[in-house]
């Protein structure tokens, strides 16, 4: 699904990503961990075209989109769900999905849209009883439902996912790493960038770990769990 | 008595629709760029000139007018594509001091091309007076009223209805995740210009029958939209009318009461008690963000 071949970015002389590899095969799902400042935020904004790449490539099913723009991306099936939610606030959570689906609206309006929708609301009821209120007055587990809804009316099939356990209660944490799980069972390749790697961990397959801008490890996620290095590390065991 | 208040009533409406104009468009470029966008009153007279340039030419006002807002809705988007798009890394500072020197450029251009000698045509309808329960009223300024609120009503189904609309809104509140869910932002900002321009031109379009259109008024109308916009509150759109309509009567009574050479004091005036006492305007009001 995503192959990243020696992806090198940064922002203006300040180089952040050194020669990135990584790979998600179809209807996998892969987390990266790693400290904060490590680079998962510049990578996950590369893949989703908000920061050109210095060098490298990004191969979607195949296809290099290292130079495309971040619209363009949503053609390729890639979508994000950026850190801190970026809901947009002063608008209902209904306009709110609906921009999520802008490119199947507009020029030409997708009918099948309406029932993405709903698919959405029987996935996050709450947001259905939330439906014309301004996404900036939802508590922050709502606005990460709604970032996720968002995502998933674009109809991706390989979900970028940073810190969406950010600042959010344990018990909402659980439901949402549970939503994420359920989404890869249905068919969408995941790739999780998480700070709580105890939780990544658990809900991935395959796991990078990520430090400096460079991929120090990778394994299979038990495997990973287990490792000296990457407990006293990131698990704080 | 109470013909003379209903009197300063339509003409301090009239004249507010205008400002409520010229405010809609400042707010609609600052919603999408952060910025103060002070070549607006040169779009209002460009609209005024042009449309009797092509009166001249035609003879008719309906299609010399509606003629002049696309050609002015054109130069909003050559300005944006030429001047703002550039920018390597816009910042509210940097588009807003470009725009002053877009202002300046534009009125050279606007008065070697069109002239210094102020120009005009009649109004809309052949009478231009009628006298509606005692109260001598002109009929362009009705036709400013009903315009301008038919403007505002499509501005608003815009924005509300239109896809296009509600990305110009979502690019608003945040540019990255509107980037993220496929809108072209840089597209969005041209399209503020774009809704500028126009707002502008129909301004000038409709009050020039009233005022007569010479080049060098761009900065007083640039100021007065400026100050309706900072009176209604910075980026609202319903603070736009608000601020505009309220500086209009302000004005009308003003300058009846007190006294005519101050008219254009009291928008300054306005201004600087906006400023001072509540900075967000009237209808302003910080965003609701819950992080």
């Amino acid at each position: 699904m995503l192959e990243v071949d020696a992806l090198s970015a940064g922002y203006g002389h300040v180089s952040v990503l050194h020669r990135i590899s990584l790979r998600v095969a179809a209807g996998q799902s892969v987390c990266l961990i790693g400290a904060n400042g490590a680079g998962k935020t510049t990578l996950l904004r590369c893949l989703a075209g908000l920061l050109r790449p210095s060098s490298g490539r990004i191969l979607v099913e195949g296809n290099d989109i290292a130079g495309r723009s971040a619209s363009a991306r949503l053609d390729f099936g890639v979508t994000l769900v950026p850190e801190g939610r970026r809901v947009f606030a002063p608008m209902s959570v209904r306009e709110n999905l609906e921009m999520g689906a802008f490119r199947r609206l507009w020029p030409r309006r997708d009918r099948r849209v309406e029932a993405d929708m709903d698919a959405v609301f029987d996935m996050f009821p709450r947001l259905r009883e939330r439906l014309n209120q301004p996404a900036g007055l939802l508590s922050g587990g709502e606005q990460q439902m709604l970032a996720i809804g968002r995502a998933l009316m674009s109809r991706p099939r390989l979900l970028l996912l940073d810190e969406p356990s950010m600042g959010l209660a344990p018990r909402v944490v659980q439901d949402i790493f549970a939503i994420i799980r359920r989404l890869n069972q249905q068919g969408i390749s995941i790739l999780l960038a998480e700070q709580n790697a105890n939780m990544a961990l658990q809900s991935a397959a395959w796991g990078y770990v990520i430090a400096e801008g460079e991929i120090v490890r990778e394994a299979e996620s038990t495997s990973l769990a287990h490792d000296p290095i990457v407990r006293t590390a990131y698990l704080g065991l | 008595m109470t013909t003379t208040i209903l009197q300063l009533l339509v003409a301090g409406v009239g004249t507010g629709s205008i400002y409520a104009l010229i405010a809609l468009g400042f707010n609609v470029v600052f919603k999408s760029t952060g910025a103060m966008n002070f070549a607006q009153g040169e779009w209002v007279v460009m609209g005024g000139m042009i449309s009797a340039l092509l009166f001249a030419a035609t003879s008719n006002i309906g299609l010399a007018c509606a003629l002049a807002v696309v050609i002015v809705i054109m130069a909003g988007i050559a300005s944006e594509r030429l001047v703002i798009w550039p920018l390597r890394r816009p910042n509210t500072l940097l588009i807003t001091l470009v725009s002053i020197g877009l202002a300046i450029c534009t009125r050279s251009l606007v008065m070697l091309v069109l002239g210094k000698k102020p120009v005009g045509y009649p109004g809309f309808s052949q009478v231009s007076t009628l006298v509606l329960g005692g109260v001598a009223v002109q009929t362009q300024t009705l036709w400013i009223i009903g315009l301008t609120l038919a403007f505002l009503l499509a501005m608003h189904l815009f924005f509300e209805r239109s896809m296009l609309g509600k990305a110009l809104r979502a690019a608003a509140a945040d540019r990255d995740a509107a980037a993220i869910v496929g809108v072209r932002v840089e597209t969005t900002v041209m399209l503020s210009f774009a809704i500028a321009a126009f707002a502008g031109a129909l301004a000038g379009a409709i009050i020039t029958p009233l005022t007569l259109s010479s080049y060098d008024q761009g900065a007083m109308f640039g100021f007065k939209g400026f100050s309706a916009a900072m009176l209604g509150g910075v980026g609202s759109l319903p603070g736009a009318v608000v601020g505009g309509l309220a500086l209009g009567l302000l004005e009308a009574f003003g300058s009846f009461y007190i006294s005519s050479d101050f008219k254009d004091a009291i928008a300054f005036t306005v201004l600087l008690l906006i400023l001072f006492a509540r900075p967000s305007g009237l209808l302003g009001r910080a965003d609701v963000i819950k992080v």
